[in-house]
Parts: C-alpha cells; sequence; structure tokens
C-alpha cells in the first residue's frame, strides 16, 4: 500500500512536473495569469493524463514497440479532443481563455513522458494513479504561480479583490516577462529549500526525457526511454 | 501586400511566438546554448512549420470545414505534422545529405514542439487564408529563430558570471528570459506604426 501512496505523491512534490522536471513550460507559463486559468488548465491536463495513462496502460502488451510514440499520440489527442469538447458545451468562457492551450495539451512532455517513461511499464492501478498524482502536482504548480502573478498583476484573487488600496497592480506580472520571472524565482525557491542538487545545467532531465518534447539535448535524443533519474 | 508585411511584422516582433505567445519554450530554453545549434534549430523549426501550415491549412479547409469533421482537427493536425517530419526527414536522408547532417538531428526533435503545432492552430483560429497563412507561419518561424540568436548572445554572456547557488542553470536562465521578453514589449505599436 505505502507503494502505491509513494506512486502517486511522487508527482506532487518530488517529481513535481512543472518544478523540478521542468516539463510542460508553455502552458505553465501562459496559463497562469489568473488563478482560475490555471485551475482549468490544471484539471484539463489532469484529466488526458489520468485518460491516456490508463488507456496506454491497458494496451500496453498490444502496441509494437517501434510504432509506440505515435500511438501514445493519437490517445492522447484523442482525450484532448474529449476535453476540448466538453468544455465547448459547458465552460464557454474557460474555453475561450485558454484558447490555443487546450489543443496544445497534446505536445505537452508531461503527458509524453508519463505515457513513455510510466504507463507503458506499469500497471493500471499504478499507471492511474501516477497520472493522478501528476496531474496534481502540475495543476498544483500553476496554482502558485498563478497565485503570485494575480496578486501582483491584477490584485485579485480566483476574481476577488485582495490589495484594493495596497499598492498599484504590476501590470507586468500578467504578461509573458512576469510568467518568466515568477517560474525562474519558483524554481530557485525550491533548489534553496529541497534537498535534490540544483541542475547544472538544462540537460536531458529536463526536456530530453520526453522524446516527443523539443527541447533537451539532441544528441540524446536516441536514448530509449529517456533519463529515469 | 501591405497586409502581409504587417502579418510577417507582427509574428516576428511584436507577437513573437517565443517571447510573447509562450509556445515553443522548451526548444528556447533547451537548445539557445550555442549560436550554432540555435541557429540549426531555429532555421529546422521554420522549416517545418512552413511545411506543416502549407499540409494542415488544405485538411481544415477542404477535408475538416467540407464534412463537418471540425472536432477532429487536434488529431488530424497533429499526425499530420509527425507524418511529414517523418517524411522530410527520410527525403533529406536520401536526396540532400549535407542538410540532412545539419538539420537532421533537430527534427525528430521538432514534431511535437508545440510552436508548430500552435502556428498551425492559430492559422485556422484567426481565419487567415493560404496566403496569409503560410507568411504568418515564416513569420512565426523567423521570430523564433531571431529570439534563440538573441537568447544565445545573452546565456554566452552568463557563462562566467558568479551566480547564486540556488539560481545556477535554470532560474537564472528563465530571469534572463524575462528581461529578453520585456524588451520585446518596447515593439508594441511599431508594426501598426509602420503603417501610417
Amino acid at each position: 500500500m505505502s507503494n502505491k501512496l509513494k506512486t502517486f505523491t511522487n508527482g506532487i512534490i518530488k517529481e513535481n512536473p512543472v518544478l523540478v522536471l521542468v516539463l510542460g513550460t508553455c502552458p505553465a507559463i501562459a496559463t497562469s495569469t489568473t488563478v482560475l486559468n490555471a485551475l482549468g488548465m490544471g484539471l484539463a491536463a489532469t484529466f488526458v493524463l489520468l485518460g491516456s495513462n490508463i488507456v496506454i496502460s491497458l494496451l500496453r502488451k498490444i502496441i509494437p514497440n517501434k510504432v509506440r510514440i505515435p500511438c501514445f499520440i493519437v490517445v492522447i489527442a484523442g482525450f484532448v479532443s474529449v476535453v476540448q469538447l466538453l468544455l465547448q458545451a459547458y465552460a464557454k468562457d474557460l474555453y475561450n481563455s485558454l484558447g490555443i492551450f487546450l489543443p496544445l495539451i497534446v505536445v505537452n512532455c508531461i503527458i509524453l513522458g508519463r505515457a513513455e517513461m510510466f504507463a507503458s511499464k506499469n500497471s493500471v492501478l499504478d499507471s492511474a494513479l501516477d497520472g493522478l498524482g501528476m496531474g496534481i502536482g502540475f495543476t498544483l504548480a500553476l496554482f502558485c504561480m498563478a497565485t503570485i502573478r494575480e496578486i501582483l498583476g491584477s490584485g485579485t484573487w480566483c476574481g476577488l479583490t485582495v490589495t484594493a488600496n495596497l499598492f498599484d497592480p504590476i501590470a507586468i506580472m500578467k504578461l509573458t516577462p512576469g510568467g518568466f520571472l515568477v517560474f525562474g524565482l519558483l524554481i530557485a525557491l525550491m533548489n534553496k529549500f529541497a534537498k535534490h542538487k540544483p541542475k547544472k545545467e538544462l540537460d536531458c532531465a529536463a526536456c530530453g526525457a520526453c522524446p516527443g518534447c523539443a527541447g533537451g539535448c539532441p544528441s540524446g535524443e536516441k536514448k530509449e526511454g529517456g533519463c529515469e533519474a | 501586400m501591405k497586409e502581409m508585411i504587417v502579418i510577417l511584422l507582427s509574428a516576428i516582433l511584436t507577437q513573437n511566438f517565443v517571447l510573447s505567445k509562450t509556445l515553443g519554450i522548451c526548444p528556447f530554453l533547451g537548445v539557445s546554448k550555442k549560436l550554432d545549434s540555435a541557429v540549426g534549430m531555429s532555421v529546422a523549426v521554420t522549416f517545418v512549420m512552413v511545411l506543416a501550415t502549407a499540409a494542415t491549412w488544405p485538411i481544415q479547409t477542404y477535408l475538416l470545414d467540407r464534412y463537418e469533421l471540425g472536432y477532429m482537427q487536434t488529431i488530424v493536425f497533429i499526425l499530420v505534422i509527425a507524418a511529414l517530419v517523418q517524411l522530410v526527414e527520410m527525403i533529406l536522408k536520401r536526396f540532400v545529405p549535407p542538410l540532412y547532417e545539419s538539420l537532421g538531428i533537430y527534427l525528430p526533435l521538432i514534431t511535437t514542439n508545440c510552436a508548430v503545432l500552435g502556428v498551425a492552430v492559430l492559422n485556422i483560429d484567426e481565419a487567415y487564408n493560404f496566403g496569409q497563412s503560410m507568411v504568418n507561419a515564416l513569420g512565426a518561424g523567423l521570430g523564433f529563430m531571431l529570439a534563440m540568436v538573441l537568447f544565445a548572445g545573452v546565456r554566452g554572456r552568463m557563462e562566467n558570471m558568479d551566480i547564486p547557488e540556488s539560481f545556477k542553470g535554470l532560474p537564472i536562465t528563465l530571469i534572463a528570459a524575462f528581461i529578453v521578453s520585456m524588451s520585446f514589449m518596447g515593439f508594441g505599436g511599431v508594426v501598426d506604426g509602420l503603417l501610417k
């Protein structure tokens, strides 16, 4: 049982996909402008992560190794389309404010990374727990970033005014530069207080870990399964 | 013509994909350490962006829209882009080995680069026609290249700096990206001014 718990909590803090593994940076910066957006994005990604992890884990013995990446992408794209249609029907505002980043969940490194590194090797229950944990970790990181950015940038939190007369909102925090700044400071904070050593450079562990993501080191790209460490 | 120039310039400067739309951050942070790999990566990205737009725009217009299959967009686009990249890789390998040598290693990485899918989807969302879409894709690619090259220079400068322990590596890179991105905000309004 403790093993299952470990699988679940792994993604929340120890291997937080955004702040520790540094995956999915694009949606993290783009959608953390307000807390509601961040939660919407986080939950949408969690749903896709959970669904795709379960399905890929179920199919892991059927999918031939050579074409596994395209297969994973089709499964993920299917779930993303489900989320898109659901949000379009029942949460039109959120659908509009997430905009292009909703279809772009397909190319979120976290999801393909978990499919490749975890779901294709583990049982259904473990994969579901892993997907849920990673999703919650992603949501939590976005939530933290969005809290800082929304309070500083618009003086509100979840749309409620919190700093009415304390200071003028710093508009740049809402824009892309503010996203880079808050993200950088949060990672520095994690480095300061977490036990693990700060990464010297942005290496394979950051982006090359997932075969789909376009970052990392080109030379290490061919390595099977990326780096688990 | 004027419209095309506006689309091109705003894709490069004011609506820069990396620094203003936050698409393609992974390669921006990951491959910008050396100037030559930054250039190689961005040439490959530009190439694939233009090709992907050339492939996805007709598919959306003549297939998905005509038969009311709009909900298939995400699945179709990502598969088309993945297949396209694979195809380009094979063609280059077979017929233009020197180009393959220099771009080849970046191509597989691009398949699921969010900037590529992003530009394909944005062209449809903005209701651009085919010509406008192609120009927008080219501009997005060039803007990506500009950001990469500038940032490679910035990172070169940080190489021998005395950086606080917990800021080493990614955090200081992000802080630098913050400053570069803020400087790009200075381009706001430039394109509108050109038209007057």
